[in-house]
């Protein structure tokens, strides 16, 4: 089996409902060493699935795997190999970068001298070294996001999960995130990414999965998702016909 | 309705936050709780006026014509509550400085941010009165019952009280943004606050200890030294005093006099309080830096856990000051301690229950912080760490930082007393535990800066944690005498802990 596909994360008949359902017997499959993208209309389960799956709510039925670990019944292990951010940054707003990262290094038992080196080097490329030593209270939000990146990077997780994360950020910025996560997944890690900018997707994505209403209802490369669409010319009228036709299935 | 960005039409806009604000507070959101909230605020009433029934059972009516000692101890109640009082309405303009919450609104639009604020000061000062006449209005019912309809004149004393007391408070703050500017403001007021609200019944006391070697207040403001050295009858000091005893005279100036202060502090202040909300506002975006440290360390979850709470509980500004009162509190007792060491245990058996009512309280407030307060709680939630480590790390933050206040104390105890010493310990052990499992199980996760006041808790847990550490106090002081009768303080800590598992929410069990 090569290594791109063993996978590193895999969902069966995943559900949750809220009154209604909100994820309704979902299937997924990342590979390792692949950047993710899952797109969708506003309200399709994209959120909630990745909650579920990063351990954030707990599904009504379903399996999930982190790299071949089971995801539910040792929620503590799948989580080390893990790393979430979310579209809204929480970080300790009296804490410094430096501290929030040797925090974070703690918590998933980083050795402190690699997770030093490794802080360093990720403010570094996120343009925060200035500010390596104050408190994140004044931060910006785009600066808030960097520093919740830095933080999931710093334990080199296998697998990276992001909900919306250029939503905020300038143009620069926005650049420097996904430049790490490009060199993330150059590196070997997996990341999967939630986004509403379909450029982003387009551009970035190895894969990209289409969900509506709790489903996937479609996924593959760009051109594959294309050739499904009936040869449209880009993700967004890709996207807005695969939509359009699983409504008025 | 009235015309929009009117004075009118903004006091409604602050009237109606304000009651869904209390509302919410009352019902933890919950408007099925309504009857519940409207219920427990009668048997609240009712309490506070069996309480007065008990309290003032052996106080004499003055009378129209009071003497001076009854003068003395009249206005030295109303000062301690004054103090208090002041305190809160430094706490309330400090907040309304710091937290944006609508003051980006407001300065962006084009109303008068003049009459906005105007109206703010003169709500802050509704909001110490309010509470005023919720703790002292019973007081007042009980004595105007029993000795006539001029006691209810102290409602106009109480009103007059409040407004000086926000009006004192704007120009302190104000004061303070002035001299020391708006980045060091923020802690420098609330712990001035803190020693204001803390400051006039510590000098008391510890003017009683000195004089007499006793704690009580009462000793002091009843003694003949204080009494030579303030004014006859007729002085205007007294005026406050002579106003709760119904004199009317005495009160329209009482009442004059405090709304001038009031009004003199609105038309002063409010005008520039936007610029100094502005200013408060750019601290946030000033960088801090702090000097440079030493490198990582290696350290386990639950070590990473608990010095991020500790840093986070150092760094907090409003529990700096809260913990500083109620250290301050401790310092009569630890003059008490001091004067008696060497004289035997039975002078020191006062502090048992002392020490150990504040062990609770200050653990029930740093408990409700470190465990309902989380500013990355998705963070911690996907960290490889089970659940119970998050909360026993947080736990043992908040043990640890009772066991630095609290051990020097009992040391000291120690020296004079080992067995008295011996009880303490084990009592505020107990009362800091309650105070810890009653706000672990009432736990709300949000965000510490959305905890701007210790009573956005759970209006049930915070009535069950002082009962909780009163009776371990009582359970202390009784043991420390020798007493069998420790027992039934005792079951009555633990039904208090019984009752709070029963009603604690469901999810957090």
């Amino acid at each position: 089996m090569q290594h791109r596909d063993i996978p590193a994360l895999e969902i069966r008949g995943l559900a949750k409902r809220f009154g209604r359902p909100a994820v309704d017997g979902l299937d997924l499959t990342v590979r390792r060493g692949e950047f993710y993208a899952l797109v969708g209309p506003n309200g399709a389960g994209k959120t909630t699935t990745l909650r579920m799956v990063a351990g954030l709510l707990k599904p009504d039925a379903g399996e999930i795997r982190l790299a071949e670990i089971d995801a539910l019944k040792d929620p503590v292990a799948a989580k080390a190999v893990l790393a979430w951010v979310s579209d809204e940054p929480m970080i300790y707003d009296k804490l410094t970068p430096l501290e929030y990262l040797e925090f974070v290094a703690g918590l998933w038992q980083v050795d402190a001298n690699v997770a030093e080196a490794r802080a360093h080097e990720l403010l570094g490329w996120l343009g925060l070294s200035a500010h390596a030593h104050e408190r994140c209270e004044g931060f910006s939000k785009g600066m808030r996001q960097k520093v919740a990146l830095a933080g999931a990077l710093v334990h080199e997780p296998k697998v990276i999960i992001l909900d919306e994360p250029l939503t905020g950020l300038d143009a620069g910025s926005a650049r420097q995130v996904k430049s790490v996560l490009r060199e993330r997944v150059n590196a070997g890690g997996t990341v999967i990414m939630t986004t509403h900018i379909l450029e982003v997707a387009e551009r970035m994505a190895d894969r990209i999965g289409i969900i509506a209403h709790g489903r996937l209802i479609a996924e593959g490369t760009l051109d594959e998702l294309r050739v499904r669409a009936r040869g449209t010319a880009t993700l967004e009228d890709t996207f807005l016909t695969l939509v359009a036709e699983q409504a008025a299935a | 309705m009235s015309a929009p960005a009117t004075t009118v039409w903004f006091a409604a806009h602050e009237l109606r936050l304000a009651w869904r604000d209390w509302l919410s507070m009352m019902t933890g959101g919950k408007r099925s709780r309504m009857a519940v909230a409207f219920f427990a605020l009668i048997g609240f009433v009712l309490f506070m006026h069996g309480m007065a029934v008990l309290g003032l059972r052996n106080v004499a009516d003055p009378g129209s014509a009071p003497s001076k000692a009854a003068l003395i101890l009249i206005s030295g109640s109303a000062l301690l509550s004054f103090a208090l009082m002041i305190s809160q309405a430094m706490e309330s303009v400090t907040r309304a400085f710091y937290t944006r919450s609508d003051l980006d609104l407001i300065l962006s639009s084009p109303a008068s941010a003049r009459r906005v604020f105007s109206l703010r000061i003169v709500t802050m000062a509704a909001g110490a009165i309010l509470m005023a006449l919720l703790l002292a209005g019973p007081f007042i019912n009980v004595m105007a019952l029993w000795h006539g309809a001029r006691w209810l004149s102290a409602y106009g004393v109480v009103l007059s009280m409040g407004a000086a007391a926000a009006a004192l408070a704007v120009g302190f703050t104000v004061g303070l943004f002035r001299t020391i500017g708006a980045k060091r403001t923020r802690l420098v007021a609330q712990i001035v606050a803190a020693v204001i609200g803390a400051g006039f019944v510590i000098g008391l006391q510890i003017g009683a200890i000195l004089s007499y070697g006793d704690l009580s207040r009462f000793v002091f403001l009843q003694s003949d030294v204080l009494a030579a050295h303030l004014p006859d009858t007729t002085s205007a000091l007294w005026l406050p005093a002579r106003a709760m005893l119904g004199d009317v005279h005495a009160l329209a100036i009482t009442f004059i006099a405090s709304m001038t202060l009031l009004f003199a502090a609105v038309a002063i202040f409010a005008p520039r309080f936007g610029d100094h909300a502005v200013a408060a506002a750019g601290v946030s975006f000033e960088a801090r830096k702090r000097s440079s440290r030493a490198g990582f360390r290696n350290l386990s979850p639950d070590r990473a856990l608990r010095r991020k709470e500790w840093a986070l509980l150092r760094r907090d500004p409003w529990l700096v000051s809260q913990t500083l009162m109620q250290i301050l509190y401790l310092v009569p007792p630890a003059i008490l301690l001091w004067r008696n060491y060497g004289d035997g245990a039975g002078a020191l058996l006062i502090l048992v229950p002392v020490l150990v009512m504040a062990a609770g309280q200050l653990a029930g407030g740093l408990a409700w912080l470190a465990i309902s307060g989380e500013d990355a709680p998705e963070l911690v939630a996907t960290a490889p760490v089970p659940p119970r480590f998050i909360i026993r790390a947080k736990i043992e933050a908040v043990l640890g930082a009772c066991a630095l206040v609290f051990a020097p104390f009992v040391a000291a105890l120690f020296l004079a007393s080992a067995y008295e010493a011996a009880i303490t310990a084990a009592g505020a052990a107990i009362a800091v535990v309650a105070a810890t499992m009653i706000q672990l199980w009432f736990r709300a996760q949000a965000k510490r800066s959305h905890f701007r006041r210790r009573h956005t808790s759970s209006r049930v847990a915070t009535f069950a944690e002082a009962f909780s550490s009163i009776s371990w106090a009582g359970t202390a002081a009784l043991a420390a005498s020798g007493s069998m009768l420790a027992l039934f303080p005792a079951s009555i800590g633990l039904a208090v802990l019984g009752v709070s598992r029963f009603m604690s929410p469901k999810q957090d069990r």
